[in-house]
């Protein structure tokens, strides 16, 4: 052991890593504003803060993203990563493909902020006013209607965004590893800040925390095997020892499989999938949106570098790992889902059901030029918008205890609102995979990449989508066909934040599945991984 | 016949000059338009949603029909031009499809037979939403009111999606037409059918949808094993390799269209859908978007993949004769007329498909003659059931009886209209039926002689429907029946009018059908086999 630290210590000089710091100006931008959020909870009075918090968290989501188009534009002409990968010891790689995700996780969360900021549905925000409250004391009775808010939902939301900027174009597993830490926790508080019933929003914070330190020290342990194998935790460093490297293969492929756990538990993907409808179900409704689309868009950007960048050698050992992964989550996503009677429960194992979809894209990712990473990096950005309209809906079907997200209590909504119930419709087929939405073009497009490496895989997708679309044509069949019950629930008007979020996700929806074009060729071009 | 300035637009070089006739797309466009603006009328302008969609439908009639004349009947086909009125514009390059639209023989007269079928159906169903004495059923108490624009929106929304999967010709975007068809024939169904519409409506999108999402693999495979960056379907054709491949893209494509068309045994969902869709749906439903299941099987499965739609043959002929004979039993077993009616239709897709794999000319040309003739016989026979349903409120046939006597115009036309369902000679089925028995009896004799006796149950079906609704006493509530008005009269009347008058003289629909299904027969490389009935033989007229 002393002679390591021995060895470690006569290395002559360590030189201090040159940073470009343009190319990582997204990361920066929007961990700065998470700062300056936290400043203003100090500094601003409490009248103004939430306006400040919002004004703050939306400009700092808009720069990086302009950031990230200025990026995206030089990483397509120069053929090197932005930044060269010696900047940053190749501990990150600004590629096309990074940046795509980066934009759309930007994209996304933009929306969940716009979600988050509703004012006009409920009193106060659909944040609890204040978390450390018992449940069920005076005070929390009290605060549950005043205008009062915790704003500290907003840096915190940054934060995570930051760890999902870094998570998809991390070429070292140490700073993958840093990355999921820094998207997940704030997440698993997030999870707990509901305004309405928050025992159940506790008790998810409280389940996903547990189950995502599970989840983490699965990666570390693996990344550890790895390490113990390569000599290395960089990607292509590892992708070299697979060639040179004379140590057992065990270490290989027991990393390699602790690595993808961690990585699959936060994609939603079975069967690390438990804690997904208990969360989303617990979870403050637009923040329960936000994980389910920006968390998804980090962690398949994830996996597929170190599947692309540091696996592509031995693709033929992990290949039969996502097939198994992409049937489970599939089926179980579409069985599961049949028996559920909690919209919000519906939503979380549809999402399972479109992780596995994803999965079915990636299995194919190193044998072809390109294809299926366009695939999945389009499928993500379409379902990642779908599904946040989805979450942001819900927001608006309400009774006396809330929103109102039991399935009896969604019949005859059509009736009541002709509006909610027609976009909720669109929204549903599109997951459904209907011609004519995002949701077909998305499908139509992973399972191309995927037909010729797997092809009796696509042919279970697609059974699985069939029996899929039956829960959300019960959705449907429940809003037009059904007739209302007695206490039907009130549709609650939004303000201007969740309808500008409302309305983007649906125009996208609907725009892909007509014109799909440009995002088709966006992606088609920005589908590089740089090692 | 230019009044739109049509330009015939040679594809034949259509590697290099890419045709960009607009004439189809405005074709499809106007429904569409149509659907968008009566969606957007206020619920109370049911008055004026109805008379906008009717006009909007007779206008697609005038524009389809200055197509039909502009059709060119004479022009020498081959693989690459078999499409007129051609347009073709890129939608998404990184796929390899295109908006593409264009039209043949058989997809002409079906567009025709859909566009003269629609407004039809809305003549029929004008008072069956918003008027008590026009309703099928007797409304529940605290029913809420049905929306009458949102009925007419859909049925023009569904005119757009028909147009568009006859004329496109590209297999994505067919395929895309194919899929979204289902959502307002689903509406239609769920929010304006009979009581256990909830259930019709759900059994009828998700098998459609099973059958879909099999093209859909298909589609997909069509894309990769033939390595073409094109989805146009005069790319794909002759491209498809040959053996395990193709047999396995063959069933995806044809388990799609025999759960549509639908071929037994996959007709269960037909009943159910057939007998709870309001009448006018159900004449669209059973009339139109079923054919899309046939026209199917001739412009992809046929020739897309010869070899196995010659492998597949027999099994599918064997089909299409138990088809004909088992539904027939079960229509004459029938008490709903309704699912009777769903039953008839049943086993008359047998007769189709036994006509399409016969591959003989007269046996195609037959079978895309009886689609037109089907859908013009079936949707008169759905409406006939609407206008007796808005006076009897009963679906149940042992609840009529002499109904003749108190309407006897009604009686007469739903005459006219069972004996077009059962091919009396005189009638345009008769040529259809008897070109597709002809047909199949030179190549295969034992099915012709056994499709056969199904023109025989056929006549106990329908005479023993009619004799046991219109004749005999009369009952207490069929006394009051009022007989038909103009309107209803107007709805019936030019079906009844194009099916005697085709049945007198087929001529110039079979001359725009016999070149198409020459063509496709080519791509199988199937030729009629040579005559050996003696030199005598009777040769059905109008195919030579």
């Amino acid at each position: 052991m002393s002679h390591v630290l021995f060895a470690a210590a006569t290395v002559p000089t360590i030189k201090t890593p040159s940073i470009a710091y343009h190319a990582i100006a997204p990361i920066l931008i929007v961990l700065g504003a998470a700062l300056l959020g936290v400043l203003v909870e100090a500094a601003v009075p409490r009248r103004e803060r939430f306006n400040a918090q919002i004004a703050v968290t939306v400009l700092g989501l808009i720069g990086a993203l302009v950031a990230v188009g200025l990026l995206h534009n030089t990483s397509l002409t120069t053929p090197s990563p932005v930044g060269s990968s010696e900047s940053f010891y190749g501990a990150l790689s600004v590629d096309p493909a990074g940046l795509f995700l980066q934009g759309t996780v930007l994209a996304l969360a933009l929306m969940a902020t716009l979600l988050i900021s509703e004012r006009s549905i409920e009193i106060g925000s659909p944040i609890v006013a204040s978390a450390a409250v018992v449940v069920g004391s005076p005070d929390d009775k009290r605060l549950a209607n005043s205008e009062r808010v915790q704003t500290e939902i907003f840096p915190l939301l940054l934060f995570a965004v930051s760890g999902m900027l870094i998570f998809p174009i991390a070429n070292n597993l140490l700073l993958m590893f840093i990355a999921l830490e820094v998207l997940s926790l704030p997440l698993y508080l997030m999870a707990g800040l509901s305004r309405r019933r928050r025992l159940l929003s506790q008790e998810a914070s409280l389940k996903y925390f547990l189950l995502g330190a599970f989840a983490s020290a699965f990666f570390l342990y693996g990344l550890a095997l790895l390490y113990g194998y390569a000599n290395s935790v960089d990607l292509p460093a590892i992708f070299n020892a697979q060639r040179t490297s004379g140590k057992s293969d065990v270490l290989l492929y027991l990393g390699l499989g602790l690595v993808i756990v961690g990585l699959l538990f936060k994609a939603s993907v079975a069967p690390f999938h438990s804690w997904t409808p208990d969360v989303y179900q617990g979870s403050p409704t637009p923040v329960a949106a936000f994980m389910a689309s920006c968390t998804k868009v980090a962690s398949f950007g994830a996996l597929l570098r170190v599947l692309v960048i540091g696996f592509s050698g031995s693709t033929w050992d992990w290949r039969p790992i996502i097939w198994g992964v992409a049937i489970a989550s599939m089926v179980i996503g579409a069985i599961l889902g049949v028996t559920q009677t909690d919209i919000k429960r519906v939503l979380a194992y549809s999402s399972i059901a479109h992780a596995g979809f994803i999965l079915v894209g990636l299995v194919a990712v190193t044998s072809d030029k390109g294809q299926s990473l366009a695939s999945v990096m389009f499928y993500v950005l379409s379902y990642g918008f779908t599904t946040l309209a989805a979450f942001g809906l819900l927001m608006l079907v309400r009774d006396a205890d809330g929103e109102a997200t039991h399935l009896s209590q969604w019949s005859g909504l059509a009736r009541k609102s002709p509006l909610v119930a027609s976009v909720m419709t669109i929204l549903l087929l599109s997951m459904a995979g209907i011609p004519l939405t995002s949701g077909f073009i998305g499908k139509f497009y992973v399972f191309r990449a995927a037909w010729h490496t797997a092809g009796p895989l696509v042919v279970i997708a697609l059974l699985c989508s069939a029996v899929a679309a039956f829960y959300y044509l019960r959705i449907v069949v429940l809003m037009f066909f059904a007739e209302p019950p007695e206490n039907a629930p009130t549709i609650a008007i939004p303000g201007w934040s969740a309808s500008v979020a409302l309305t983007t996700g649906v125009v996208v929806t609907v725009f892909l599945g007509l014109l799909p074009e440009p995002i088709v060729d966006l992606a088609v071009k920005a589908a590089h991984l740089r090692g | 016949m230019s009044a739109l300035a049509f330009t015939y637009t040679p594809v034949a070089a259509a590697a290099t000059h890419v045709p960009h006739s607009y004439a189809l797309v405005g074709l499809v466009l106007l429904p569409l338009v149509g659907a968008i603006i009566v969606f957007s009328l206020k619920t109370e302008q049911a008055k004026l949603a109805k008379q906008l969609s009717f006009l909007i439908s007779l206008a697609v009639v005038v524009y389809t029909a200055i197509i039909a004349i502009d059709f060119n009947t004479d022009k020498h086909i081959t693989t690459a031009n078999q499409f007129q009125f051609a347009g073709s514009w890129v939608w998404i390059r990184d796929f390899g499809v295109h908006i593409a639209f264009g039209v043949d023989g058989i997809a002409l007269v079906l567009v025709l037979m859909a566009v003269i079928l629609v407004p039809c159906v809305m003549l029929a169903s004008w008072n069956s939403l918003d008027s008590k004495s026009g309703a099928e059923e007797v409304a529940a108490p605290g029913a809420p009111q049905r929306s009458v624009k949102n009925f007419f929106g859909l049925m023009l929304l569904t005119e757009f999606f028909m147009i568009g999967v006859f004329t496109a010709t590209d297999v994505f975007l067919f395929y895309v037409f194919f899929e979204a068809m289902l959502v307002p024939m689903y509406f239609v169904i769920g929010s304006f059918g009979g009581p256990r519409r909830q259930y019709a409506a759900m059994k009828f999108f998700l098998y459609s949808l099973v059958g879909g999402l099999l093209m859909l693999a298909s589609v997909i495979g069509l894309y990769v094993t033939t390595g073409s960056r094109s989805f146009a379907i005069t790319d794909l054709i002759g491209h498809v390799p040959q053996g395990a491949t193709q047999k396995w893209l063959f069933l995806g494509f044809f388990l799609a269209f025999a759960i549509k068309a639908p071929l037994v045994p996959f007709h269960t969902w037909l009943p159910d859908a057939g007998a709870e869709a309001p009448a006018g749906g159900a004449a669209l439903l059973v009339g139109v978007l079923d054919k899309v299941g046939t026209f199917g099987f001739l412009r992809y499965c046929l020739p897309l993949f010869p070899q196995a739609s010659k492998y597949f043959a027999p099994t599918i002929l064997i089909l299409s004769v138990i088809g004909i004979l088992y539904a027939a039993f079960l229509a004459i077993g029938q008490r709903d007329m309704k699912r009777l009616a769903a039953y008839t239709s049943v086993a008359h897709f047998g007769f189709i498909g036994l006509g399409i794999f016969a591959f003989t000319t007269q046996g195609g040309t037959g079978a895309v003659f009886y689609m037109v003739n089907h859908g013009f016989s079936t949707g008169a026979l759905f409406i006939m059931l609407g206008l007796l349903l808005s006076r009897g409120k009963s679906r149940n046939i042992d609840d009529y009886g002499g109904v003749a006597k108190a309407a006897p115009i009604m009686a007469g036309l739903f005459l006219l209209t069972g004996l077009s369902a059962l091919a009396l000679p005189g009638m345009s089925t008769f040529v259809s039926e008897f070109l597709v028995l002809v047909g199949t009896f030179t190549r295969h004799k034992g099915l012709a002689v056994l499709a056969t006796t199904g023109i025989i149950l056929a006549a106990i079906y329908v005479l023993y429907l009619y004799q046991r609704v219109f004749q005999g006493p009369a009952r207490e509530k069929t006394a009051g029946f009022r007989d038909v008005n103009a309107r209803e009269i107007a709805a019936v009347a030019p079906l009844l009018a194009l099916i005697l008058f085709l049945g007198i003289f087929p001529k110039p629909v079979l001359d725009i059908i016999n070149p198409a299904v020459k063509q496709t027969l080519h791509e199988v490389h199937q030729t009629d086999p040579a005559p050996k009935l003696g030199p005598n033989s009777v040769v059905a007229g109008g195919t030579k």
